[in-house]
């Protein structure tokens, strides 16, 4: 079964075996948050801290929620305009934190390995809530869950991922986690935006052809395209990536007949993705949102009880 | 009157000593005069040259400053350093060429020969006052630490250094291409979402400078340009090729580039984002083969300190740099006594750098320059930055067992550093 991963940075140390009781663990979060009283005693007088360097209110509440539902205290630490846009190291931070007397971190920051770093400098568990380009694991482990959720097992499928893969941390993790659970990969997205570095990958396809992407997919997942990418010179237009790339019903005619819509939010409507795909039958978009709070639930469990 | 016994001439196994008056040397096996010091049974060299240091002085001087910086280097086994004017201000005035001159000269430690920036405040615009900042001491001019994005101010500062018989060293890379790059580009930066810098910005940069040099070479304009720190195969190719043709090319390679490779930020420690970034293994190798064959002129550290806070926040805020100018020559040493060589090795970083900028090269004969060092090649030692005297005590090489210390420094005669 592999040693117990200590933090969740991204999957480099995460046995299939592991992330598989992830999910699982996260049918029963599911069920506790359909009853009246959704809260469990789990991390009863441990203190979880949200330590944002960078600003997301969606994925901050989807913790903090997910750390009350199982009964823990929460310290919300937001850098936007402190100390360390100051120059103050990361370190210097994370020793003040440290002294809350803190029993798990959870870290969003602009700057891939920023959360290897707060595992190092904390010494406690630390989850990753997006660190720059690198990773956002609990995103991935909510797509892959929503997905086993339509199929059963996620064993022999194949998700395509369209839009901005280079700028992108949940693309990263996807094509890190999905191939450990049995999934082929493609990522597709215009060719400035598809480092070719990516292919690599184990079970990690790339194209720039969307069509060829979405056939005999299983899942299909478009993903927020920046408008401050057209300054950097990536696209000719933005009319000319949506008539290119968005993920729409004449697309999906291409996906096999059962193929979803994901995305991870927040959208750019008739953009990257058109509103008719993400409001219609194939979508589960609202369902990845639910998802995500059962699977940061789980992670938690995971990381702070579940160890032994 | 100094005389220092018990050492070994490189390639001699004899057992001899040197005596050292009024700043030369006197002579070998004279009857001992003066203080005596034992040399331990160490090689004895020429002192070793650096020609890329950043000491920080004036206004950086929490990261290092000449005292710390020289010591540094005469603890390294280093007698002369050239330290790089991108500091705050920029050394762009010949008084401050003057002020660090005269500062360094009353350490005692490493002679400082400064380099001075080759336009002002290097803004890369308007040529600085090139012949002032000669006449002031300056040993060469760069805009280091920038890039020379405009390819007409390189020319005219070529041609006017070249009349001067002056080199400039050039950081070589596009900064366009390098865009927000804070490592190679490649699989392991696009597996770690960090923002790539493509061997191309370094390639396409040398071959734009080479092709300067050769336009006013074929005028019959003299014109040395030396490429800082080079770190790819692709451009170690063209500049054999710029060689090969004659033109008046050099290059540095650094042993950072040398012994680390890109997979080493997989770590997340911004001790490893240095300016152009560590390459690949096969980037390592061919210019390893550069070295041996010749068509790498010298080595360099580019010693590039910074506090210990800056260097512990994140990959993309830390700024760049290694500094570690006091473990270059057991580095080396270690990790390549075999393949290259001690002559070849000790050439590279005594008489090499010499002959890239031009001065004489530095012997051990009766009558020269009282420069050398004293080095222990056979007692291992692990790195311990605590001892370091540069003001950045910390290093990649943390506990790495070396061979091949210094012992003891003499620079103009005086003792600059003795273990
Ligand atoms: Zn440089």
């Amino acid at each position: 079964m592999g040693s117990h991963p200590r933090h969740l940075l991204d999957f480099q140390d995460w046995t299939p075996e592991r992330l598989t009781a992830i999910l699982d663990n996260a049918d029963t979060m599911l069920q506790v948050l359909d009853r009246p009283v959704k809260k469990v005693p789990a991390l009863q007088g441990l203190t979880v801290c949200n330590a944002f360097f960078e600003n997301s209110t969606r994925t901050r509440t989807s913790f903090e929620l997910a750390a009350r539902r199982m009964s823990a205290d929460v310290l919300t630490f937001a850098a936007g305009a402190s100390s360390v846009s100051k120059g103050e190291s990361l370190r210097d931070t994370m020793e003040v934190l440290t002294s809350y007397k803190v029993d798990a971190y959870i870290v969003r920051h602009h700057a891939a390995g920023a959360a290897h770093l707060v595992a190092r400098y904390s010494g406690k568990p630390v989850i990753n809530a997006g660190d720059g380009r690198r990773a956002h694991p609990t995103q991935a482990l909510l797509d892959a869950y929503t997905i086993r959720q339509e199929y059963g097992s996620l064993e022999g499928k194949t998700v395509a991922i369209i839009g901005d893969i280079r700028h992108s941390r949940v693309a990263r993790s996807n094509a890190e986690l999905l191939p450990k659970l049995g999934a082929k990969v493609v990522l597709c997205g215009p060719a400035p935006l598809l480092p070719a570095g990516l292919g690599a990958l184990p079970g990690v396809t790339l194209t720039t052809d969307p069509r060829e992407a979405v056939r005999g997919a299983h899942a299909v997942m478009a993903l927020r395209l920046q408008r401050e990418r057209m300054s950097g010179g990536f696209l000719g237009s933005l009319q000319e990536y949506a008539d290119t790339y968005q993920v729409n019903e004449t697309l999906m005619q291409e996906a096999e007949s059962g193929a979803v819509v994901l995305h991870p939010g927040p959208m750019n409507r008739d953009l990257e993705i058109s509103g008719d795909t993400a409001d219609g039958p194939r979508s589960r978009i609202l369902k990845q949102v639910e998802n995500g709070q059962a699977i940061r639930m789980s992670v938690l469990y995971h990381l702070l009880v579940g160890r032994n | 009157m100094i005389t220092i016994t018990n050492i070994k001439r490189v390639g001699s196994d004899k057992t001899e000593s040197v005596t050292i008056e009024g700043g030369l040397i006197k002579g070998w096996n004279l009857p001992e005069e003066g203080q005596v010091i034992d040399g331990q049974g160490g090689t004895v060299a020429p002192a070793l040259i650096e020609l890329h240091a950043h000491l920080r002085e004036p206004g950086q001087t929490e990261k290092e400053d000449l005292a710390s910086g020289l010591a540094a280097a005469a603890a390294g086994g280093y007698g002369t350093v050239v330290s790089m004017p991108n500091t705050s201000p920029v050394v762009d005035d010949p008084a401050i060429v003057r002020s660090l001159i005269e500062k360094a000269a009353g350490l005692g430690f490493a002679r400082l020969r400064p380099a001075a920036a080759l336009t002002k405040g290097q803004k890369g615009e308007e040529l600085a006052e090139l012949t002032y900042l000669k006449e002031a001491g300056a040993a060469m001019f760069t805009d280091d630490g920038r890039t020379n994005e405009n390819a007409r101010t390189l020319r005219l500062g070529l041609e006017t250094a070249g009349s001067l018989g002056m080199v400039i060293s050039v950081h070589a890379e596009d900064a366009s291409l390098r865009a927000d790059g804070v490592m190679n580009e490649g699989p392991v930066s696009e597996a770690l979402g960090l923002p790539g810098n493509p061997a191309s910005a370094e390639a396409a940069r040398v071959a734009r400078d080479i092709e300067i040099v050769a336009g006013l070479h074929a005028q019959g304009v003299p014109a040395r340009l030396h490429i800082q720190h080079l770190s790819t195969a692709r451009a170690l190719d063209l500049v054999r090729a710029a060689k090969a043709q004659g033109l008046p090319v050099t290059c540095e390679v650094c042993p950072h580039h040398l012994t680390l490779t890109d997979e080493a930020l997989r770590s997340f420690d911004a001790i490893f984002k240095v300016a152009p970034p560590l390459r690949t293994q096969a980037d390592a190798d061919h210019l390893l083969e550069g070295l041996r064959d010749g068509s790498v002129d010298c080595l360099a550290t580019d010693h590039a300190p910074h506090t210990r806070a800056e260097k512990e926040r994140d990959l993309l805020d830390a700024p760049s740099g290694i500094a570690y100018i006091e473990l270059a020559f057991p580095l080396m040493y270690t990790r390549f006594g075999e393949t290259l060589g001690l002559d070849r090795i000790l050439d590279l970083m005594t008489a090499a750098p010499a002959r890239v900028m031009g001065w004489a090269e530095p012997t051990l004969d009766a009558g020269q320059k009282a420069d050398l060092v004293v080095l222990d090649l056979s007692t291992e030692r692990p790195v311990n930055p605590a001892d370091f005297k540069s003001k950045a005590k910390f290093t990649p090489w943390a506990g790495e067992t070396l061979k091949g210390w210094p012992v003891l420094t003499v620079v103009d005669g005086r003792v600059a550093y003795q273990r």
